[in-house]
């Protein structure tokens, strides 16, 4: 049931409050901050994949004119902690630390050299000598739980690692009914096994941290970060500072996609300010970002779907491995993900199977990054399904449509997984996905290509469908909260944690402020993510900035209309409830006499009833509405050379409201576009030592503007109940089902089906000549 | 060494170390618009006008453009105002971190400049050489037909 609703600030193409700053250019990133007295902060790295340092000897690189410190594992804590930006008490191992004895990746920062200019530094990092004990390397994450295999994490200290002898960082397993007994009483069974590479965020931005005591000798970090509020509580307990003695501050960031949901850079500055007292900033360089931060984790699912002649699928399972690289950020998290976002989508099962184990590898460690496990779990689960309509002899469309979750529905797998522990039960109030599917078809032709297939020449057209859901916020655990005080012209000051990463958060945020109190949108000042002057917020991840986060800011909102209301009233004689709020107006509804917000603001202020008006709120979902997409991808193969080019990529998406459409767009539009390079261009090579070879735009291909023809994204119409004004989410989902669409259209164009990324053209090549075609 | 650069019309005398490359150079002279993506001439980012030609900032040393004439976007907008081409970027949601933003805006300046009314395959081959991680390019190349159009008066 589609309803259009009115609304005067939502679902409005408000230009970005950040927009103008960004494009005159001014200085509003971490490194545009001039610091004069600020250090230079560089690291020594790595270069062996596993060994343990047995000496350091820094008396060459501390002669180098202009070094002030070079700091190894003796001059830090030694605390044992997880880089992950999640709630406390993180859901990842704690095995990291700031320095460690032992190096377990090419990258693994060695020693921290600070100096009065980056020259200086760079001199002085190639000067530290490093004595190193070799040490055998596990590079290939099937290898990684064989007998024998060297231990990458054998220290003291460790908590929740899984088994550490046998590398395994974390293990999950769950089952709803008897799967083997289910898929045994099936008429038709298929399984498969596919494997998805690793790829780096390539975020323009690099990293880049600065810290520096201020006046009153509290630490202050200003950082390029998707979490503020849990880079503070980390580096108050790796540093053994009180958390009201530090700030954080997020300015505007270049961009994250969960290469940001870490700390990666915070406390090498941190260790260099608290030695120094001066301030110290570190710059990484694009292949320190590439290679020593964190990546996709690679996962391989064997996945087995059982169904009836009718076409009913009645069990999944999905037997996975993850490789979460040297160290285990995310590791259960992101592999639970693969499952929790996935699964719930066929719903009509009545068995259902996930388990699986994150190994470790002396590689770069894997972290979290757009789509968090759902986009390696949907190529497996969407595939075998679209192999399983061939066994059939149906459209894989309508096999998918019919067995999909509808509005009303729900799904065991809700209550069971949720990320890194118990899910919440919770019934789908929101699912527009039928009309996706209805559109996507439409547009792209579907019912006409998918029986006749174009061919010229040598060149073959094909056509491939997938459906994807994600979540919107982690339901009982993601919290965040606003706050809104008024001033004499009828603005607002808006301050919250929510942290914007090119997003359009704060922008959201400010339309939802203007709609609840019918003020314009350039009358809300927005202020975000700073912990001293904003409300906690637990960062941008898991798509819960405009489903959380806007839900607080909306209940602060209420509550101030409110408060204006009673002072209004007070003034106006009368009650509250006769007061009703119009076009930056008090209105008394009885007699028509009105007041002005800035007349009564002011007021307020100085003449009657003095009071500064304020208003906050916190929110934490007790659900976690899934948004909903289709995707239909045209390919175009050509036989004699492998090459795969994409012709269309058509996505709609029920994101509920969105609160602003071209934002909302533009979210589903990156990352489609991510998607579409992981399936066919971005390739991470490491060489025989495990060295990421691949850490630069040169040797890394992410998509560029002539690597598509046409790709076209849409939201249809839909409310969600339980969002502000109807909202869910959109940031991750559009990057779920690019691989497995393109998968399903090099199949039926060609016949090949391909179940490793990317669909490069000479595996391609191989099997078109394999196949004769 | 001391170098004179012309930036958006101020001229600037400046000491400079014969390797430092013009980005660092515009940046301490307070362009804090010129920015390091790659910094190995393969994104675009630290893209700047020099005699009206898009060049690679982050590859290109300062002393190669002595007595030269640059453009970055500080100079494109006064205090009040935007340049077209940066009010078609911002209603064609053509930026979402922004980082690209800077190098794009002169790449189209410069393209528009000799190219006023492209098709949508000039407008990528021209841009090629700007990436973007965040937008998926669609947005942009509706920003350079909208762009496009307020220049040649068509718009607002």
């Amino acid at each position: 049931m589609s309803e259009k609703r009115k609304f005067n600030h939502i679902n409005k193409n408000e230009i970005k409050v950040d927009g103008p700053s960004i494009l005159k250019g001014k200085p509003v990133y971490t490194d545009d901050f001039d610091f004069p007295n600020a250090l230079h902060v560089v690291l020594v790295r790595s270069t062996y994949p596993h060994a343990k340092i047995k000496k350091i000897n820094t008396e060459k690189a501390i002669k180098v004119p202009g070094v002030v410190e070079v700091l190894t594992h003796e001059d830090v804590p030694q605390k044992i902690f997880t880089r992950a930006g999640q709630g406390y008490p993180e859901p990842s191992p704690y095995d990291s630390f700031i320095l460690s004895k032992k190096v377990r990746y090419v990258g693994d920062p060695v020693a921290i050299v600070a100096a009065e200019t980056i020259n200086a530094a760079r001199t002085a990092a190639n000067k530290v000598e490093v004595e190193y004990e070799k040490l055998e390397p596990v590079l290939d994450f099937k290898k990684a739980t064989v007998e024998g295999a060297p231990v990458i994490h054998d220290e003291e200290g460790t908590k929740d690692i899984h088994d550490p002898k046998k590398n395994i960082a974390s293990h999950y397993e769950m089952e709803v009914g008897n799967t083997d007994e289910v898929m045994n009483s099936c008429d038709y069974v298929v399984e498969k096994t596919y494997h998805i590479n690793t790829q780096l965020h390539a975020m323009m931005e690099p990293h880049v941290s600065i810290s520096y005591y201020d006046s009153n000798g509290r630490l202050v970090v200003i950082t390029s970060t998707q979490v503020p509020f849990h880079a503070r509580r980390i580096l108050s307990m790796l540093f053994d500072i009180p958390v009201r003695n530090i700030r954080v501050i997020k300015p505007r960031i270049g961009g994250g996609f969960g290469g940001k949901q870490a700390v990666h850079v915070e406390p090498y500055v941190t260790a260099v300010t608290l030695k120094t007292g001066r301030p110290a900033r570190m710059v990484l360089e694009r292949p320190e970002v590439s290679m020593a931060t964190n990546i996709r984790h690679e996962m391989e699912f064997r996945a087995t779907v059982g169904a009836s002649k009718d076409g009913t699928i009645k069990a999944l399972s999905l037997d996975g491995l993850s490789n979460t690289g040297a160290y285990g950020e995310h590791a259960l998290t992101v592999f639970m993900v693969a499952g929790s976002k996935t699964l719930p989508l066929y719903n009509k099962v009545e068995a259902v199977r996930f388990r699986g184990d994150v190994v470790y590898t002396n590689l770069p460690p894997a972290g979290a990054y757009r789509g968090y496990g759902a986009p390696q779990g949907l190529f497996a689960l969407d595939c075998v399904i679209d192999e399983l309509a061939v066994e059939l002899g149906v459209d894989p469309l309508e096999l998918k449509q019919k067995n999909a979750i509808k509005e009303g529905e729900t799904s065991p797998i809700f209550k069971i997984m949720g990320e890194g522990t118990e899910g919440v039960e919770q019934v789908v109030r929101s699912c527009k996905l039928d009309e996706c599917i209805e559109k996507g078809r439409d547009l792209i032709n579907w019912d006409e290509k998918i029986k006749d297939k174009e061919k010229t020449g040598k060149k073959v057209r094909g056509i491939g469908c997938a459906l994807a859901m994600q979540g919107s916020g982690i339901a009982k655990v993601d919290m965040g909260a606003a706050s809104l005080k008024v001033n004499e012209d009828g603005s607002v000051n808006l301050h919250l944690g929510a942290t914007d990463l090119g997003t359009g958060s704060d922008t959201i945020m400010a339309q939802i402020v203007a709609e609840t109190l019918d003020i314009p949108v350039n009358k809300v000042i927005v202020y975000s993510s700073d912990t001293d002057m904003t409300p906690f917020d637990v960062g941008a991840y898991a798509s819960s900035t405009t489903y959380v986060s806007g839900n607080a800011v909306m209940k602060a909102a209420e509550n101030l209309k409110n408060k204006i209301k009673e002072k209004a009233a007070c003034y106006l004689n009368t009650n509250p409830e006769n007061i009703g709020i119009k076009n930056q107006q008090a209105i008394n509804k009885e007699n028509g006499e009105k007041i002005s917000f800035s007349d009564l603001f002011t007021k307020l202020f100085y003449t009657f009833e003095q009071e500064q008006l304020m208003a906050s709120s916190s929110f934490v979902g007790n659900e976690s509405p899934p948004p909903y997409l289709a995707t239909f991808a045209e390919v175009e193969v050509d036989l004699e050379t492998g090459k795969v080019d994409i012709i269309k990529i058509i996505s709609f998406a029920d994101c509920g409201t969105p609160i602003n459409p071209i934002q909302a767009k533009g979210q589903l539009e990156g990352a489609t576009m991510q998607g579409l390079g992981w399936a066919l261009y971005e390739v991470v090579k490491y060489d025989r030592r495990g060295r990421m070879l691949t850490n630069d735009f040169f040797t890394y291909k992410i998509p560029s503007r002539r690597d598509y023809k046409k790709m076209e994204c849409y939201l249809v119409d839909s409310y969600e109940p339980t969002g502000p004004f109807g909202a869910k989410s959109i940031a991750e989902i559009g990057i779920d089902t690019p691989i497995p669409a393109i998968a399903n259209a090099i199949y039926n164009a060609t016949g090949i089906r391909l179940r490793e990324t990317p669909f490069s053209s000479e595996k391609l090549l191989m099997e078109i000549l394999k196949k004769e075609i | 060494m001391k170098i004179k650069l012309t930036v958006n019309g101020k001229v600037h005398e400046v000491q400079i170390d014969p390797g430092e490359m013009l980005l660092d150079v515009l940046r301490r002279l307070g362009y804090k618009s010129v920015r390091r993506s790659c910094d190995s001439a393969s994104c675009g980012n630290c893209t700047v006008l020099v005699g009206g030609k898009p060049i690679l900032s982050c590859i290109t040393f300062a002393a190669s453009v002595n007595n030269c004439s640059i453009e970055t976007v500080e100079g494109l907008s006064n205090i009040k105002e935007l340049h077209p081409i940066q009010e078609a970027i911002l209603e064609a949601g053509g930026s979402q971190c922004g980082y690209c933003i800077s190098g794009l805006t002169l790449t189209i300046k410069s393209f528009l400049s000799e190219n006023p009314d492209p098709t949508e395959e000039e407008i990528k081959k021209a841009l090629v050489g700007n990436l973007c991680r965040c937008t998926g390019y669609e947005s942009q190349i509706k920003a350079v037909k909208l762009a496009s159009k307020k220049l040649r008066g068509e718009k607002k």
